[in-house]
């Protein structure tokens, strides 16, 4: 890409403020196509710096209680991919600047087929994709595509990605780094911020990317802990359970849930800003 | 199809069959995959490590199974001069009654050489359960079962068969209760024990080198019988049935037999209710490609690639997937895939009950099923092989249900 795409922008911005960012997870469809879309729209003004939409599937083996629910509660919405793109078209008319990272597995992409996907998501205004079930030994599947597309491949880091793994795992990697803080599914333990520094310097060593820590984060002083250490926090379950706070016995949205989540959202960015790492 | 010098060559060192297999696995557990492919490729090279499958298999799981002339069921075939001579390989008689054994005896001693110190395993039926909370049992190392909800419901007695020899048994509530699901769970359980945890996979499916090391562990089967009907019949069979759901019991009875062109090969899914219908787990016949549980082979699923549930009255055929070598088998032709009903199984389960003196599962009563259908068209020097991989003690409670039977 010779000019910088919106991910490079956003997180040059990020550094010219010396702070770190705030990246959101939701579920897209998420309880409904409409209040997912009404959420979504809301995120940047809550104070969100990338955000992070959920392709729902019905066997999303990476992810917790929380977020496979919310994966359930919209395909029961009728959420599809195809209109999960619709979203993302539909944000993007009202907003050139905010990076929007699609997140979730392959077979609904197989499915839809790959060229057409990516044709599509580029089209939508998606900036990067991260695929749970997409390990560099599968690169030629979707990440190639993708690159040739001009769509970043966000790759996960985790704890078991050692220094002769990294190199392969960050070799196509492009936007930032996701950082996997803990071992295991997303929302079910609480971060350290500690172990996350040593671990953001191992791989500031083997990357100039910027590096976004996810998994375990679920409070604003979590979120402003790891933006003193990264580049961005991504917080993504504890707003799905706040989501789902805001729903009625038959998963639909309470007038008060769109507001609720974006308040919670706006207290994640507080925390984040507050948190200056100079 | 272009043709091949073999069939046995699979799979490449991606662990692909083919198209099908891979390795599609969150980054977390992929070096957990390529610790249990190293561990394996250096057991294999390791003369001791086959002579303790061996010595196990021999001592503690009772092989070899026989091979066993169903005379009464060839009888009640024959039509006319037709009618295929029938052979049971009884895998059923197997230690913990199914074939499953076969397989969890060499996970079992590969996770102690890895040094691994806790076993998880998914299960259906519950038949690889039990098999699973039986060696940690013998090998005394504790064992943590996923098991749908829905499953826990229709096999109790296989539930508390694995409580009784220390396991413990973890329901599982999302998705559709069933198969898939608790393979779901136990990877989320693998990604959050990385260090310490060994998954017990029990079918020829997930992420290389799963498919591969499941079925070169099951091969016992095929080999078996390759020499028992030299002893027999002093020539090999013409033709092998085996039901599939992951299809680790028919590539462990196939797959020797693959590069011998005579030989017909059969696998037998589950049509449920019918394939017309959406009652089914027959992904071969009703399917089509996709990616789930770390492979890419043929998937039940919807227009939008979400993974549809599957159904069988048999609980071990009941899930959406199958092993990536049979998806690959059935693409290069070598092996026919057909599938039989609920009704049919059961029916079969019946007659071979009744005329045999055996109470198969209901797994090995679909593949029966079709050779229901298919022996009284060949001729009667026609040598017929069907694995008869699991009994039927489990499912009683399953089966008077559908016969409307109070026990």
């Amino acid at each position: 890409m010779s000019t910088k795409s919106r991910l490079e922008r956003r997180f040059a911005d990020l550094k010219a403020q010396g702070r770190g960012g705030l990246v959101t997870f939701t579920t897209a469809g998420d309880p409904t196509f409409e209040a997912s879309l009404e959420l979504v729209l809301g995120l940047p003004g809550a104070g969100v710096d990338v955000i992070e939409l959920g392709m729902p599937f019905s066997d999303p083996m990476a992810d917790g209680p929380a977020i496979q629910a919310s994966s359930l509660r919209a395909l029961g919405a009728g959420m599809n991919l195809a209109r999960t793109l619709d979203l993302v078209r539909r944000f993007r008319g009202t907003d050139e600047d905010t990076p929007i990272v699609l997140m979730g597995y392959y077979n609904p992409i197989h499915s839809y087929g790959v060229e057409a996907f990516l044709a599509d998501a580029k089209a939508a205004g998606v900036d990067g994709l991260i695929v749970v079930d997409l390990p560099p030994e599968e690169d030629d599947e979707l990440c190639l595509p993708a690159l040739k597309a001009g769509i970043h491949w966000i790759r996960l880091a985790t704890p078991t990605t050692d220094d002769k793994r990294l190199p392969s795992v960050l070799a196509n990697t492009g936007g930032f780094v996701y950082y996997v803080s803990i071992m295991g599914i997303t929302g079910t333990r609480e971060v350290q911020a500690d172990a996350v520094r040593v671990a953001v310097e191992r791989l500031k060593r083997h990357s100039e990317l910027p590096i976004a820590v996810g998994f375990g984060i679920k409070t604003p002083e979590q979120a402003a802990s790891i933006a003193r250490v990264a580049d961005a926090a991504v917080v993504g379950s504890a707003i799905v359970e706040r989501i789902k706070g805001g729903l009625d016995d038959g998963d639909r949205p309470r007038p008060a849930m769109v507001p609720d989540v974006l308040g919670f959202v706006r207290a994640l960015a507080a925390g984040v800003r507050k948190a200056r790492n100079g | 199809m272009t043709s091949l010098n073999t069939y046995r060559g699979g799979p490449d060192e991606g662990g692909h069959f083919g198209q099908f297999g891979g390795r599609f696995v969150a980054e977390t557990l992929m070096p957990l995959i390529l610790e249990v492919e190293r561990a394996y490729t250096a057991a294999k090279a390791d003369p001791s490590f086959q002579a303790e499958i061996d010595y196990f298999a021999k001592h503690y799981v009772g092989r070899p199974s026989p091979l066993y002339h169903a005379e009464r069921i060839t009888e009640h075939l024959r039509r006319g001069d037709k009618g295929a001579k029938i052979y049971f390989k009884r895998d059923e008689l197997n230690h913990t009654g199914a074939h499953k054994i076969n397989n969890c005896i060499g996970q079992m001693l590969l996770a102690r050489r890895m040094g691994k110190k806790r076993i998880i395993a998914e299960t259906g039926a519950g038949q690889h359960g039990v098999a699973t909370a039986t060696v940690c049992a013998r090998f005394d190392l504790p064992c943590v079962i996923y098991m749908g909800e829905e499953d826990i419901e229709r096999q109790k007695p296989n539930v508390f068969r694995m409580k009784l020899l220390g396991a413990r048994v973890v329901p599982v509530t999302s998705g559709s209760r069933t198969l898939k699901d608790a393979m779901n769970e136990a990877l989320r359980d693998w990604v959050a024990n990385v260090d310490d945890t060994f998954y017990i996979i029990g079918t020829a499916a997930g992420p290389h080198p799963y498919p591969a090391m499941v079925r070169d562990f099951q091969c016992v089967i095929g080999n078996e019988v390759r020499e028992q009907i030299m002893e027999m019949e002093g020539r090999g069979p013409d033709s092998l049935v085996a039901c599939i759901g992951g299809g680790s019991n028919a590539i462990g009875l196939f797959h020797p037999f693959l590069d011998d062109k005579n030989v017909r090969i059969f696998g037998v899914e589950a049509a449920g209710l019918g394939l017309d219908t959406d009652k089914h787990a027959a992904s071969l016949t009703g399917g089509r490609p996709g990616v789930l549980h770390g492979n890419r082979t043929y998937l039940l699923q919807s227009d939008d690639g979400q993974i549809l549930e599957a159904h069988s009255i048999s609980a071990g055929l009941d899930y959406p997937g199958i092993g990536p070598e049979h998806s690959w088998l059935k693409e290069s032709g070598r092996v026919e895939y057909v599938s039989s009903s609920d009704a049919e199984a059961l029916e079969a389960f019946q007659t071979c009950s009744r005329l045999e003196g055996i109470l198969p599962a209901l797994e090995p009563a679909h593949a029966l099923a079709f050779v229901v259908k298919l022996a009284p068209t060949l001729p009667q020097d026609h040598l017929l092989v069907m694995n008869l991989c699991g009994r039927g003690d489990k499912d009683v409670f399953t089966v008077a249900e559908a016969l409307g039977t109070e026990i």
